[in-house]
């Protein structure tokens, strides 16, 4: 099962198994991790679940969508490589994948 | 701490917020929620949309896999059904007579769909659609070419009907009201859906009363009073909810139009606590009294409950907010509109599938309704919680940028 690393905004890393499909924002909840709110659960309506992640797998992430990018521009503190954390679905190609997670969801 | 007992009725999406909550902010004692679904607490929005299109399976659906809670040592009784709360022994009774006590309970039991009162509502072909249960026995119903005739133009009746369209079904909505959405938007709001729907393929038909469920075992004709016949493969009824507050109430418990709890959750016994579409809560923002069907809501209302149980007390104070997924369209709302005087539309209502309107009272900023506008949405859910302005004159303008209409004094 591949290997997601979740860094918090303080540091704090957590290393989980996410099964293959599941959504990056799922690795999160199921493991009870902080950081990520996910109010919509996973419909790409809520932008609260916000994450950067590291630019080494960004070919291999299909790209946000027109609705995601609108959402992204309006999360406190976008950046180019800012993703909604529902939208991007864990494969065996993004095993190792390090998420960042932002201060707020806010 | 450790011996304490925590008891959560109804495995609801509450719930499955409320007892990771309870684990996150220190409570080392039990946990057990008891459900009367045998599901683990899932996603209900979806029940209209992907997972009745088979898209999405119950494992899709799950807030989050059994494994996340045996991890947090959550105990799950399913399958079974509260039938009376004991304050005074603090002890609930379940419906296989099993007896648990408690030392702190929390309902998160929801809301069901209102009924119909009339014959033929028993019908095979009738549904409410609030559960995977109700989903699964719709599903089959659906098939290219058959007729489908939804009772309510709520949100459930548009998103199910956006949904059975798009399979090749005939989708006739019925709504009792002048417009649809009636209930929940202002009329432009109804006016684009309306127009959108039509567009579609969907007969719409508004100020009609249904007079008659007509067939056998299954329902072959809508009847309405006007005398106007609608023939039916599949009936569908989404006119509304009412609160699961009976055990609330039988236990003597404060009822109105919901369970009613503070700004921390708690109901008038400090031991019993309520969250989510059950409770009857006060807005501080809003400055009134809600009930609200809201995903937010039941989670937000979850954690404070979480906090209030271990002593780390938070009032709640949250700007609602709401979205509808139909065909390709996304509605999101933050906000509440009741009792606005002037509204601004940024875009075009009538023609188009995205565009945005913004509730005042006076100058006073309520909320907005945005249709693919996932910007004017996040800046209007912003400029509500931090209590900013916008700028009035530039707001109709769609072609200025939602952050230049943000007025920093």
């Amino acid at each position: 099962m591949p290997l997601v690393k979740y860094i918090s905004h303080d540091g704090t890393t957590n290393e989980v198994e996410v099964p293959v499909g599941n959504s990056v924002m799922q690795g999160a909840v199921d493991n009870m991790l902080d950081g990520i709110v996910a109010e919509c659960g996973g419909s790409c309506s809520c932008a609260t679940c916000h994450c950067y992640l590291d630019g080494a797998w960004s070919d291999k992430i299909p790209p946000a969508s027109e609705m995601e990018k609108d959402m992204l521009e309006c999360v406190l503190e976008p950046q180019d490589n800012s993703r909604l954390s529902c939208q991007v679905n864990v494969t065996d190609e993004l095993d190792g994948l390090v998420v960042k997670l932002p201060e707020s969801q806010f | 701490m450790d011996n304490q007992r925590c008891i959560i009725i109804g495995a609801s999406h509450s719930a499955g917020e409320l007892c990771i909550s309870l684990r996150k902010e220190g409570w080392t004692g039990s946990i057990t929620i008891v459900g009367d679904e045998d599901y683990l607490p899932y996603n209900r929005p979806p029940l209209s949309k992907t997972y009745l299109a088979g898209e999405k399976s119950i494992d899709d659906l799950l807030i989050r896999h059994e494994e996340a809670y045996v991890k947090a040592d959550i105990e799950m009784k399913l399958g079974c059904r509260v039938e009376k709360i004991n304050r005074e022994l603090k002890e609930i009774t379940l419906n296989n007579d099993e007896i648990l006590g408690y030392d702190k309970l929390i309902l998160t039991t929801g809301a069901r769909p209102r009924k119909v009162d009339m014959p033929g509502t028993e019908a095979k072909n009738a549904f409410y659609l609030r559960s995977i249960y109700d989903a699964d026995q719709i599903r089959p119903y659906i098939k290219n070419g058959s007729r489908a005739v939804i009772i309510g133009g709520g949100y459930i009746g548009l998103e199910t009907a956006a949904m059975l369209v798009s399979t090749g079904m005939k989708v006739t909505i019925l709504e009792r009201e002048p417009r649809i959405l009636n209930r929940v938007a202002a009329p432009e709001i109804s006016q684009f859906f309306t127009r959108i729907h039509t567009e579609e393929g969907i007969e719409l038909i508004t100020d009609v009363e249904i007079s008659e469920l007509k067939g056998d075992e299954q329902i072959s004709e809508v009847v309405c009073s006007d005398g106007r016949t609608f023939a039916a493969d599949l009936v569908i009824i989404g006119i509304g909810v009412i609160t699961n507050s009976e055990l609330a109430e039988e236990a003597g418990l404060e009822i109105n139009n919901g369970i009613v709890v503070n700004e921390f959750a708690e109901t008038k016994d400090t031991d019993i606590l309520a969250a989510g579409d059950c409770t009857y809560h006060f807005n501080k923002h809003y400055d009134r009294w809600l009930r609200l069907e809201s995903i937010q809501n039941a989670l937000e209302q979850a954690k404070v409950a979480a906090r209030t149980i271990c002593d780390h007390r938070q009032e709640y104070d949250q700007i609602p907010w709401f979205w509808s997924d139909q065909f390709d369209l996304k509605l999101q709302i933050a906000g509440l509109s009741g009792g606005y005087d002037n509204l601004i539309v940024r875009g075009d209502l009538s023609q188009g599938r995205k565009m945005a309107v913004f509730y005042f009272i006076g100058d006073t900023f309520l909320a907005v309704d945005a249709v693919n506008s996932p910007q004017e949405f996040m800046f209007g859910k912003k400029v509500l919680m931090q209590s900013l302005r916008l700028d009035r004159e530039k707001l109709a303008d769609s072609s200025i940028p939602m952050k230049e209409i943000l007025l920093v004094d």
